[in-house]
């Protein structure tokens, strides 16, 4: 009895792995449209991950990843001891969370009013140009923003003192405690536009007859656009609001690199900064990877718990 | 009556006067985000020599082509050129492909490798190995100093792929059961069927990998910075930006009259422009298409 069940088992075993062959063979080009890139992404996305060891190890780069020196948390506590890496790490927040403050509120307030236009056609045009500076290169925006802030000749400089609001140009670029400000103003100058298209959808969506609703009740402007139009926008600002905490640590180093300079060091260096600045200009590879892991770990850490908030408030997931 | 008749009026004229703030706001708008463009057009076309006096707003003081004529006629910057418009060229051709490919088969259901795949692309969303053992993959991988690494290492985006899946999510199954019923395989459906139905989504996808191929610099910096001849155009531009030096280079040693008359602040002013114009005659005729893209994406993600 016992015997007879393995063996129809066993029956069930063969024709099941003999139907899974039989459908590989099937999709045999949905195989062959597919597995490449799963290789690619395995080599380009989780083979790093592997590369983490490094971080734990003196890395030498002669040698293979399994054949070095292993130090254990040397290098992280190197990293938790050095008093340049709080200051990265300030940075690294502050200008993250003006970023945050400044690329939710601005594009909401813009969405919001481009949505109240009724000309069609300038509507389109004033997107149409909103546009533009998304797609342009961070390294053309570093040098519009430094050549409007200059000494001579900057827009900004001759405004000010055309206006007789100062007499002298202020040299901006130079002003480590400007720095966070000049970033996030250029930051709002490049993505707002393009920030508000998924505002724009949404409001989009919203239900016309909620509108007419309210006009027959006598709301007026305002009290339409606070009470139906942000509403209406909720869940999805909420989900970007979320993802984007995961980015507070992990917020580039475009933007500073290109438009910092020696004299706002101090305010300019962020992680990934610090991290290409000790790990591949000095060669110290294990550090920079150690730089890195904090990086990732706090930026996991951080998504998880906005995602924990969110689901405990509305009993949804985000991820 | 009258009562009601006033409010009436009284509240289109609030109504109208926020029309006419809102379309002021707007325009202040258009003019913040357009000046610094014009501005430096307007300089890179602006005498030299007479640029350094400042005071140019938006149309050139003295105008003159000739810085446009220093840095063409300086190798690194034809050579940039020609790098950009290759990887952006190829890189493209590559992304939108690739993308597609493997949309199809992750929004195919009776897939039976999806179950494991789907996910095993979404996490790379999340997390990244960082920057040093990225660089060190690459090391590895022999990919220094070559133009392959522009292109390998861009080979696939997954949030393109996401973008595109949501797109065939939503297109109607029966085509692709009829074509399955006239005898077509899966490799012909997604070549004869799919392809030609994604144009919209694809122009999207194009676009974003295009901008990210022609924007690109850090790459230069970091994998071919030893390499003239696979220097880029924006790395070109950014060499130029950071350091005084760099734009000294883009004086041409045999016209000792360019030497005095193309200052260095002019010659970024120009590379700027280069960089920037082809950018503005794509992006505005495929508005349509990644707003809805973006849309998308966001819906699905």
């Amino acid at each position: 009895m016992k015997s007879q069940t393995a063996e129809a088992a066993e029956v069930v075993q063969v024709s099941r792995s003999k139907r899974f062959f039989r459908t590989m063979l099937q999709q045999k080009y949905l195989y062959l449209m597919s597995l490449p890139f799963v290789v690619w992404v395995i080599i380009f996305s989780y083979v790093p991950i592997w590369g983490w060891l490094m971080a734990f190890q003196n890395y030498r780069p002669r040698n293979s990843i399994l054949n070095q020196d292993w130090v254990g948390l040397k290098h992280f506590i190197e990293l938790f001891t050095d008093e340049r890496f709080y200051l990265v790490l300030r940075n690294t927040l502050a200008m993250s969370t003006m970023g945050l403050i400044v690329g939710f509120t601005v594009p909401v307030i813009f969405a919001l009013l481009l949505n109240e236009l009724r000309q069609q056609l300038f509507k389109r045009t004033i997107q149409t140009i909103a546009y533009l500076p998304h797609f342009v290169s961070w390294v053309v925006v570093s040098g519009i923003v430094t050549k409007m802030l200059s000494t001579d000749g900057g827009a900004i400089n001759e405004l000010l003192m055309s206006l007789n609001l100062i007499d002298q140009p202020i040299q901006f670029m130079a002003k480590g405690e400007w720095f966070w400000g000049i970033v996030t103003i250029a930051d709002a100058w490049k993505e707002t536009g393009w920030n508000t298209i998924i505002f724009l959808a949404a409001m989009s969506g919203i239900d016309p007859e909620l509108y007419e609703a309210s006009t027959v009740d006598g709301a007026g402007r305002f009290r339409k656009m606070w009470h139906i139009t942000l509403p209406g926008i909720r869940t999805t600002f909420m989900v970007l609001f979320i993802l984007s905490i995961g980015h507070l640590i992990s917020i580039g180093f475009e933007k500073q690199f290109l438009l910092g300079n020696p004299l706002v060091n101090d305010y300019a260096e962020v992680l990934d900064l610090y991290a290409l600045n000790y790990g591949i200009n000095l060669s110290r590879y294990s550090y920079g990877t150690a730089i890195g892991i904090f990086n990732s770990v706090v930026s996991i850490i951080l998504v998880f718990l906005a995602n924990f908030i969110y689901k405990k408030v509305t009993k949804e997931s985000v991820i | 009556m009258s009562t009601q008749k006033g409010l009436l009026k009284q509240r289109s004229l609030a109504d109208r006067s926020f029309d006419y703030f809102n379309v002021l706001f707007m325009i202040v708008i258009g003019i913040v985000t357009l000046y610094p463009f014009l501005n430096v057009l307007a300089i890179s076309l602006n005498n030299s020599v007479d640029s350094v006096r400042g005071g140019i707003t938006i149309f050139p003081r003295d105008f003159t082509w000739e810085n446009y004529q220093t840095i063409f006629a300086y190798d690194t910057l034809l050579t940039g050129l020609r790098n950009t418009v290759l990887r952006t060229v190829i890189g493209t051709g590559i992304g939108v492909l690739s993308a597609s490919m493997l949309a199809y088969t992750l929004s195919r259901v009776d897939f039976q490798a999806r179950k494991w795949m789907s996910p095993l692309f979404a996490m790379t969303m999340y997390f990244s190995g960082g920057l040093i053992p990225g660089y060190m993959l690459i090391r590895h991988l022999g990919l220094i100093g070559t133009f392959e690494v522009y292109l390998i290492p861009a080979i696939l985006s997954v949030w393109n792929v996401f973008i595109v899946r949501s797109y065939i999510d939503g297109l109607p199954l029966a085509l692709q059961e009829s074509a399955k019923l006239d005898g077509a395989n899966d490799w012909i459906i997604f070549w004869k069927v799919i392809l030609p139905l994604c144009a919209p989504v694809l122009a999207t996808v194009a676009l974003f990998v295009a901008v990210g191929h022609w924007n690109a610099w850090f790459d230069t910096y970091l994998y071919n910075s030893q390499k003239p001849q696979f220097t880029t155009l924006q790395y070109e531009l950014m060499k130029v930006l950071q350091s005084t030096s760099a734009s000294s280079n883009y004086r041409d040693p045999n016209a000792q009259q360019m030497i005095a008359s193309v200052s260095p602040e002019s010659i970024r002013m120009a590379i700027t422009i280069v960089v920037t114009v082809p950018i503005l005659f794509v992006y505005p005729f495929l508005q349509k298409y990644f707003v809805k893209g973006m849309t998308l994406g966001a819906v699905k993600s």
